[in-house]
């Protein structure tokens, strides 16, 4: 990675703190915070405190490592983030504030991302440039070229981030997103993620995907791509770090595919239980304690500190309005004078 | 007079010099081409995108997100059907995020029979585009409305589709678009790019006198004033309505012509004075007549003016077949013609209670 320009700010090259013990803490403490929420909105479909979930537990060594290297803001000089409904990891680690993602599950008019409109981990956050997120697998990584051929013209550091599952490579705006990436003399800082969990709601992959490593289709664009444990926040984190590295300062394209667990199937549509397959905060947490650098007692904290946060935040969801007929027409369409 | 082509053109510059527009683009939109229909040439921030409607659609919507404003091109609305779910993410953006973020972005696109353009270069899209939620649509029948809608598009907040009558691309207006030299040739050799030869370094010469002339949404024209019939039409069929009714006036028979110009919002108002006075009503368009756009308007006629009507309202529209077919007699057969239009204005004007 050889910086071709040295013109580009210096930070670009040196993205993110190195990892230290204080942040493997952060690290875990959000990652335990992001599971919680998942599963209390789980327990809060099943007890009839909303219709429907889907979301991102399983995720949380992938989403919440991005979450800490967004470099947060509005506008072209911060980053944009395209996301998909398992992205719940990655805007907690941003600093979403827990009972917002409670307020979408129940569909309050207060739920901030969509007034409850939308599925539950739908987020639209315009001071974080995160945009709407949108039930469809792949949309987001159409829209990414947009917001990046634009801060390409800006200049700066900021870069567009698009997340996506395996299934969603299988449409074509994935290739879209490659091919508008890299048009000759035009590339653009797009941050290509691809989170393999070997799912598409109930079809495995090996009967759809030729090769578990998508990521390698970025090469035939010339692309720089890789392949991460996305069950490792310490190599997630290392991998995304060096990743937006290069989009910042070449102001090019990555492709990093990390490879994540789905713990809870594809939706409350398959039932929402628990599967036998890695579970990335307790193994991370094990490791903590085994290097010492966390003891049990003191991530029992974590989890009980969170847990009684989510608490609080759940009984004041369940006193919070719902949408009435005055709130259905509002914001069909922009008042003269809105802008982005 | 300017012609439509030569309308789009101009508003793009005025877009892009005075109205923030950042990005033209779409496939051959840019040098040295201009667009296939001529509409792009010479405009600064014209490019040429990937052979990729939906590429298209959505890095136009990331630009809005981001703050831009683009305008960008189907090349024909034959090749916009993969993109309606990301038409869709245009419109309910605003009301999905709960007016967080709003999708400034103007698409526009050729529309219609008339040019033998076969089974995909000739449909219509007004009555599936209307039906996408957060868009507003409009369709002009002259190069001076064309400008104007334009202008309004590129102030829009929200999405806007133009449908643009492909068969109108060249055909001149009756009245001037504001600035436009008075003199056709000089217009001619000022912004049309040179044919047969190297483009490279051509330039357009701009007309000095371009101004904001803006046709705003949701109001119609009145093209021709009457008293038998009201008839309600847009795009390339309005001029088809104004030229039956010249002609029909010979043996009596006088319409209110209504040009819709933009079809969402439409100008319900305008058309239920109209038909509160003539008691009649036909709608004209050449898309295909099952879930035509033109029955929302009789059914919203018939909400409002019900007791006004004497006979049954009508819809003239195309037939409900697969698509355009190339042979003359496809067209012909398929696509309300000039003879069709006046024999179904006269038909409404006379038929009996």
């Amino acid at each position: 990675m050889a910086p071709s320009d040295d013109t580009a700010p210096a930070d670009a090259r040196t993205w993110g703190e190195p990892v230290t013990d204080a942040l493997k803490l952060r690290l875990h403490d959000a990652m335990v915070q992001a599971r919680l929420i998942e599963e209390t909105m789980i327990r809060m479909m099943r007890t009839g405190h909303g219709y429907f979930w889907i979301g991102g537990p399983g995720e949380e060594a992938w989403g919440v490592p991005l979450g800490l290297l967004v470099h947060k803001g509005t506008g072209p000089a911060h980053d944009f983030l395209h996301l998909h409904y398992r992205s719940s990891a990655i805007v907690l680690a941003m600093g979403a504030q827990p009972i917002d993602l409670l307020r979408q599950m129940r569909s309050t008019v207060t739920d901030p991302y969509s007034m409850g409109r939308n599925f539950v981990n739908h987020f639209a956050i315009r001071h974080w440039n995160i945009v709407p997120v949108t039930p469809t697998i792949e949309t987001q990584y159409v829209s990414a070229p947009g917001t990046a051929w634009v801060q390409r013209r800006f200049g700066g550091i900021g870069v567009s981030i698009v997340n996506g599952g395996d299934a969603g490579t299988a449409e074509g705006d994935f290739a879209s997103c490659l091919n508008w990436s890299t048009r000759p003399g035009q590339e653009l800082p797009v941050l290509i993620l691809i989170a393999q969990n070997n799912w598409g709601i109930s079809t495995p992959a090996h009967q759809v995907q030729s090769s578990a490593d998508l990521a390698q289709r970025a090469g035939g664009y010339g692309i720089p791509h890789r392949v991460v444990d996305g069950n490792d926040p310490i190599a997630t984190y290392e991998a995304l770090r060096e990743a937006l590295a290069w989009c910042r300062y070449e102001r090019k394209p990555f492709c990093l595919q990390g490879n994540v667990a789905r713990l809870y199937g594809h939706s409350s549509s398959s039932g929402a239980l628990r599967h036998e397959e890695p579970d990335c905060v307790a193994t991370f947490e094990a490791r903590l304690v085994r290097e010492s650098t966390l003891t049990e007692a003191t991530a029992r904290a974590v989890w009980d500190r969170w847990q009684t946060h989510i608490h609080a935040a759940l009984e004041q969801v369940k006193t919070e309005p719902m949408p009435e007929r005055e709130h259905v027409m509002l914001h069909v369409l922009a008042p003269a004078g809105s802008q982005n | 007079m300017a012609t439509q082509a030569q309308a789009v053109r101009m508003a793009l510059h005025y877009g892009e010099e005075n109205l923030g527009v950042t990005d033209i683009f779409g496939e051959d939109v840019g040098a040295p081409l201009g667009g296939v229909f001529t509409c792009t040439q010479g405009l600064k921030t014209a490019w040429n995108a990937p052979l990729d409607e939906r590429g298209i659609i959505g890095t136009a919507l990331g630009i809005a997100y981001a703050g831009g404003r683009a305008v960008a091109e189907i090349q024909f609305c034959d090749y916009i059907f993969n993109c309606i779910d990301l038409l869709k993410l245009c419109g309910n953006v605003h009301w999905s995020s709960a007016g967080a973020y709003c999708v400034p972005l103007t698409v526009m696109t050729p529309v219609g029979a008339g040019i033998h353009g076969s089974m995909y270069h000739s449909h219509s899209f007004e009555s599936m585009m209307t039906h996408v939620q957060g868009w507003k649509v409009v369709m002009p029948s002259n190069p001076l409305d064309t400008y104007g809608m334009l202008i309004a598009a590129m102030k829009e907040p929200n999405p806007v589709m133009v449908l643009l009558p492909k068969a109108l691309m060249r055909t001149k207006g009756e009245e001037p678009i504001p600035g436009e030299p008075d003199d056709e040739k000089e217009l001619n050799a000022r912004i049309n790019a040179p044919v047969g030869v190297d483009r490279t370094n051509w330039r357009p010469r701009w007309p000095d006198g371009l101004t904001d002339y803006t046709v705003p949404f949701g109001v119609a024209r009145v093209r021709r004033e009457g008293r038998n019939a009201t008839v309600v039409s847009y795009g390339r069929h309005l001029n088809l309505c104004v030229q039956a009714a010249d002609e029909l006036s010979a043996e009596g028979l006088t319409f209110d012509v209504i040009d819709l110009r933009t079809l969402y919002p439409f100008d319900l108002p305008t058309v239920k004075a109209s038909v509160e006075k003539t008691g009649r009503l036909l709608v004209v368009n050449e898309d295909t007549e099952v879930t035509n756009f033109g029955e929302h308007v009789l059914r919203r006629a018939i909400d409002e003016a019900f007791y006004s009507l004497e006979v049954p309202p009508r819809l003239l529209a195309g037939l409900d077949v697969p698509g355009v077919g190339l042979a003359w007699g496809y067209e012909q057969y398929s696509v309300p013609q000039a003879a069709d239009v006046k024999a179904a204005m006269r038909a409404m004007a006379t038929a009996t209670t």
